[in-house]
């Protein structure tokens, strides 16, 4: 016979100690349970299930309160319009401190500049950089990743007219528009890239060669 | 202050992480002031006299500790992740064995730094082309059928470009790391929504500060995604995705979105900054690859390496393999720099897309040697040379997607150096 550890009285919560119970009465029922188990090594495979029927339907709402993606074709983009000029006060306030004040000056990334005849020599010469005008095939990329995280400290505080404005900014920057312009949801998607069609989908399968 | 010290000694001995560390770290720093409480941890780790006399001469005569809610690494053995510029921290594979990364070793890449969420605020919404738009909550996603698989994740930019000869693995390409993720598959929840025939891609966007947002081709997502709320048995570590992250194996790192809180199928890519300005590789003839999403074949010794002084005499070569196309069935290690090649042996199992371990016992007899590895995957690519990438793509390619055979020079003298060579 076990002696018992302590005079004292128990200081374990009554609940505790009630639910160690209940996992021993169900361990020693598993057991006694387990001849059974391994006399008949039948298994049944897995149900077949179309729907679980887990989480509920997302409401319109909910949708529209996330989904803040824009496509190239300007699918996605929201009401509004900025001006250049309005984009150029919002720059200057919000954006030049990290990428200058006229986009070439940095700390962080350079995102104005053309190459002459608009070329793309990046892979001869890996000092260029990479700019809005110079690397991004798409427009409408500027206006989502703008309104998503810039400015990286306080990212989502720019209204629409707000992005629309700093995103017409940045491309006149790199000459793409002039300075009277005024951008929205259905001349965004109009402006042609310098680097649109130099980009190829990926063609590495493996084996032999190196790409 | 001796008194105090004595005392931590002893209740450390019975605690060995939380309490009595943070107690003494509490008191010191009331004596030292707030800026001391760097100082005492970093005179703990090293020559902490107090520290050294709790040490028992001999394990064996005095009464071993008691446990603890959490274990905490030896204090002579603490392995760590090295950060740089506040957004990267790489995994020090040289320190590591076997295949898994313990999580809180994991390398770390974020573009908006790792936000805080409360779980009970968080959910998953898969919308567009579906015919019943959804939204998980996570004890949903916890009572789908669970799948676990190991695999690894790179930063497809996971190589140091012109590093200098005292560089170390984790300084050359620690960002890649190994777990067993858990949790329930993409083509699962993208059932119970319903996928439209004419979904090609989706939208996956996370809840952190940048709502990182990548687009995945449907056949990724049908085959062998899934929303991981699991690392290595635990649930995520934030750094990783808590709650929830996407993993796809074989992919590069930032496609394994993390945070993850929407899901946007659709039949056309979203063209996002990370998938267009950033994580595209220009090629040869005014070209800019896109969609690069596997990650080739590649393997790097992680020991011997910088820093280690080697002494004569016998050692494993050893190193990590791994390949996002399948994979590992062969590792060659060459100790004269390329000229001759052996085969390695390959350490436990061989996992598609997952760190394989190899080795390859080597008796050093002095003098100069240069130790290099070679990986070979199941579709029978072979990790190139320095030299054929640059060939293939330009020497301006950077810096995603370089997986070259890397070097390490041991000197005469047994110091081991990178062998550092200028990329272009």
């Amino acid at each position: 016979m076990q002696r018992p550890r302590s005079h004292r009285p128990l200081a374990l919560p009554e609940a505790f100690l009630r639910q160690c119970l209940v996992l021993a009465i169900v361990a020693s029922t598993g057991c006694a349970m387990l001849p059974n188990v391994s006399s008949n090594p039948k298994t049944t495979p897995p149900p077949a299930i179309e729907r679980f029927g887990l989480g509920r339907s997302a409401t319109p709402q909910e949708i529209e309160a996330w989904d803040i993606d824009v496509m190239p074709d300007g699918t996605g983009l929201p009401p509004g319009e900025g001006a250049v000029v309005t984009g150029a006060a919002i720059y200057a306030a919000q954006c030049a401190r990290c990428h200058g004040e006229s986009g070439t000056e940095g700390p962080f990334d350079r995102i104005a500049g053309r190459l002459a005849g608009d070329a793309f020599p990046f892979a001869e010469d890996p000092t260029i950089k990479k700019t809005v005008g110079n690397y991004w095939p798409y427009a409408t990329t500027l206006f989502d990743y703008t309104r998503r995280a810039m400015p990286l400290d306080r990212p989502g505080s720019l209204s629409d007219d707000e992005v629309y404005a700093v995103t017409a900014y940045v491309l006149f920057l790199n000459e793409l528009i002039p300075e009277n312009a005024t951008l929205d949801a259905a001349s965004l998607p109009g402006i042609e890239m310098p680097a649109r069609d130099r980009f190829i989908d990926d063609d590495r399968r493996g084996g032999e060669e190196i790409k | 202050m001796t008194r105090n010290n004595s005392t931590e000694g002893k209740s450390g001995d019975r605690d060995e992480c939380g309490n009595a560390t943070l107690t003494r770290r509490g008191m010191l720093s009331a004596i030292l002031g707030a800026a001391g409480a760097g100082l005492a941890v970093t005179a703990q780790a090293s020559s902490d006299p107090v520290v050294d006399a709790s040490i028992p001469a001999d394990p064996t005569r005095v009464p071993g500790a008691g446990t603890s809610a959490l274990g905490v690494r030896s204090q002579f053995a603490r392995p760590e992740r090295k950060a740089a510029f506040g957004v990267i921290s790489g995994t020090p594979l040289q320190d590591l064995h076997g295949t898994i990364t313990p999580a809180d070793l994991h390398f770390e890449r974020h573009h908006g730094g790792i936000p805080m969420i409360d779980p009970q605020n968080h959910a998953l919404l898969i919308h567009g082309l579906v015919e019943r738009p959804l939204r998980f909550e996570i004890p949903d996603l916890l009572r789908f059928p669970a799948v676990t698989r190991t695999c690894f994740i790179e930063c497809s930019g996971n190589l140091r470009i012109n590093a200098g000869p005292k560089t170390t693995p984790q300084d050359l390409c620690g960002l890649t790391s190994q777990s067993e993720w858990t949790g329930v598959a993409l083509s699962t929840l993208l059932r119970e929504a319903g996928v439209s025939t004419k979904a090609r891609w989706l939208l996956a966007e996370g809840s952190d500060a940048a709502v990182l947002s990548r687009s995945i081709p449907i056949e990724k997502a049908l085959d062998d995604a899934f929303v991981a709320y699991a690392q290595n048995g635990e649930p995520l570590r934030p750094a990783q995705g808590y709650p929830i992250r996407l993993i796809l194996p074989g992919f590069e790192g930032n496609t394994h979105v993390k945070w993850l809180r929407r899901i946007d199928v659709a039949d056309r890519p979203f063209m996002t900054r990370e998938e267009t300005a950033k994580y595209t590789e220009p090629l040869r003839g005014g070209r800019a690859r896109r969609f690069s999403f596997t990650m080739d074949a590649r393997s790097v010794i992680t020991t011997p390496t910088y820093p280690v002084q080697l002494e004569r005499g016998w050692h494993e070569i050893r190193g990590l393999a791994w390949s996002g196309r399948g994979r590992i069935v062969r590792v060659e290690v060459s100790t004269d720099g390329g000229t001759n090649w052996q085969d390695a042996r390959l350490v436990g199992p061989s996992l598609p897309t997952a760190h394989t371990r190899f080795g390859l016992p080597w008796n050093w007899k002095g003098g100069g040697a240069e130790l290099c590895s070679r990986a070979t995957d199941e579709t029978g690519y072979v990790q190139p040379t320095r030299g054929a990438l640059i060939e293939a793509r330009g020497p301006g390619a950077l810096p995603y997607h370089l997986n070259p055979i890397v070097s390490w020079l041991v000197e005469a003298d047994g110091r081991v150096l990178y062998k550092s060579e200028p990329w272009s």
